[in-house]
């Protein structure tokens, strides 16, 4: 490659990870990077996933981020919203999504910000964010990590439940890989405390620590290993050729 | 039998205080000709429940909500819907705000002439927390698990925007996903649909037709036709969400008499004249993700 690699890649390339070893479910990317992600572990690691074409069809290959013709794609399947509810209550689902607050239990925020009666910021709605982390596993991408998305103490508004609650879950709830613009980590350190496992190139462990609300464990200070030759060629070519990927650290 | 109806006869059958369902998810096939209808009435202190986007923002600006029954509320393309975040903020409505499934379970429940339906979604979080009127159900199976017993949420009247439909009320959603217009219908004392075309039965297409028929006729009580009923919302296959008017709409959150005084207190027909004409609005492609 003779372009240098950018964040936005190595962030695509470990979030692909996220789904590898899940066999036949759907994925389900929201935002951009966890799509291209998604996209990157279907054509690598995991080819046995299906994935949507952002609406009501699963398709045979992911579908590439920005404009396209969409009458090209290979339709396979149906996936309604209300097939993917059914399809999320049987746990045949590994989502990505990016919320707003998360905790050191893994609870995670997308509803309000500040007191719940009287919200000093309304956000979306709990959304399907109480059923998906009940029923299913769970990837986190954040593209700003910082205190004010990692906080300390609780989140304000628990919106997908966390691993304190996990007995509710029958076993269930996970958050297998959160993928942020400093690191990765995951959640299994002791008591399924949050845990470094690498850092991004020019980050230090202090970056993390001081711009994380909550006390994490030290897995491994290691550099992040960064996408091969054949995921910089399916990022750029294939699944986001028009570079929007860009645009999420103004690279 | 006729069910024909203009949008004003709709307002006849609804009443301050009336619970209302609202079709569609987002900013997509939302029945807003009969949305804007109800903001330029009487009408008020609704108890509104819906997948939410700009019929949710649109009411909150005109003062009618008085208890929102929710999972989100969004423009898709515009995350945040700013008419309902400013009315939130403000303190101006209650919120039942659920998990999208057991707002669906809720739906089916009244659907289902049943009191509740059983499910684990809310377990763990503050939908628990915020709904302390929900309850709980042991299995009387030997599991004995516990579940939260979702209770029926039932409507006095369902607006749903859809592709076709005759006079008698035989409808059809030709879009891909009818999301859970079927559920609401169900769900409703009375359902009001406003439809893009007004047909003849034999103009439905028979068999090949009628897989695209999601609710029996019994379920509908009047028919008005609206082309382009859903706008500024998509309706697929026809035309997509008008993403300029969604970004007026949302800018207008500060000065909200401006885009009152171009869009609102019209006829159905000159409001579809303030925005383009249908001929401009069926152009616009359809979205993509």
């Amino acid at each position: 490659m003779s372009d240098s690699i950018s964040l936005a890649e190595i962030c695509i390339s470990q979030a692909s990870k996220a789904w590898q070893d899940d066999g036949e479910i759907l994925a389900t990317g929201i935002g951009l990077i966890p799509r291209i992600a998604a996209g990157l572990a279907k054509l690598t690691h995991n080819p046995d996933l299906m994935m949507t074409d952002g609406e009501t069809y699963l398709i045979s290959e992911p579908a590439p981020m920005g404009k396209r013709d969409s009458s090209a794609d290979q339709v396979e399947g149906y996936m309604s919203y209300s097939r993917v509810f059914e399809n999320l209550w049987g746990g045949k689902r590994h989502a990505m999504v990016t919320p707003t607050q998360i905790d050191s239990f893994g609870q995670t925020n997308i509803s309000v910000i500040g007191n719940y009666d009287s919200p000093k910021i309304q956000l979306l709605g709990v959304r399907g964010f109480p059923g998906n982390s009940i029923y299913h596993k769970n990837s986190i991408f954040i593209p700003n990590h910082s205190k004010k998305t990692f906080v300390e103490g609780e989140v304000d508004m628990v919106s997908g439940m966390g691993y304190k609650n996990k007995e509710l879950s029958n076993g269930i709830f996970e958050i297998k890989r959160v993928i942020t613009n400093l690191g990765i980590f995951d959640f299994n350190g002791k008591n399924n405390c949050m845990q470094l496992l690498s850092l991004h190139p020019n980050v230090s462990v202090d970056d993390v620590i001081t711009n994380t609300g909550f006390e994490i464990a030290i897995q491994s200070d290691s550099i992040t290993s960064m996408p091969s030759s054949e995921e910089l060629v399916l990022i750029r070519e294939v699944l986001d050729p028009q570079g929007i990927r860009n645009t999420i650290f103004g690279e | 039998m006729n069910k024909v109806l203009t949008h004003k006869d709709v307002l006849d059958h609804l009443q301050s205080n009336a619970t209302i369902g609202i079709g569609g998810w987002g900013a997509r096939r939302k029945p807003m000709s009969l949305v804007r209808e109800i903001c330029q009435s009487d009408i008020k202190d609704l108890t509104v429940v819906s997948y939410g986007g700009p019929d949710i923002g649109l009411l909150c600006a005109h003062k009618k909500v008085k208890k929102l029954i929710f999972g989100f509320v969004s423009l898709d393309v515009i995350p945040l819907e700013a008419h309902f975040r400013q009315a939130r903020q403000n303190k101006e409505i209650e919120v039942m705000e659920l998990d999208e499934g057991m707002l669906q379970w809720g739906l089916r429940s009244a659907a289902m002439n049943l009191p509740f339906l059983p499910t684990r979604v809310g377990f763990g979080t503050d939908v628990l927390t915020h709904n302390p009127e929900l309850k709980f159900v042991t299995s009387p199976y030997k599991d004995k698990e516990s579940f939260i017993a979702m209770p029926a949420i039932k409507l006095d009247v369902a607006l749903l925007h859809v592709n076709k439909s005759d006079e008698k009320g035989n409808t059809q959603i030709i879009g891909p996903d009818p999301f859970f217009d079927d559920l609401f219908a169900r769900a409703a004392e009375k359902t009001f649909v406003s439809s893009e075309e007004l047909l003849s039965t034999e103009e439905l297409g028979g068999k090949d037709g009628a897989i695209f028929n999601r609710f029996e006729r019994s379920l509908v009580t009047g028919v008005v036709h609206s082309p382009c009923g859903a706008h500024p919302t998509s309706c697929s296959p026809s035309y997509g969400f008008d993403i300029k008017h969604l970004k007026e709409y949302s800018d207008s959150v500060k000065y909200f008499n401006d885009y009152a005084d171009k869009y609102m207190n019209k006829t159905h027909q000159d409001y579809i004249e303030s925005v383009g004409g249908t001929e401009e609005i069926t152009k616009i492609p359809l979205p993509q993700f």
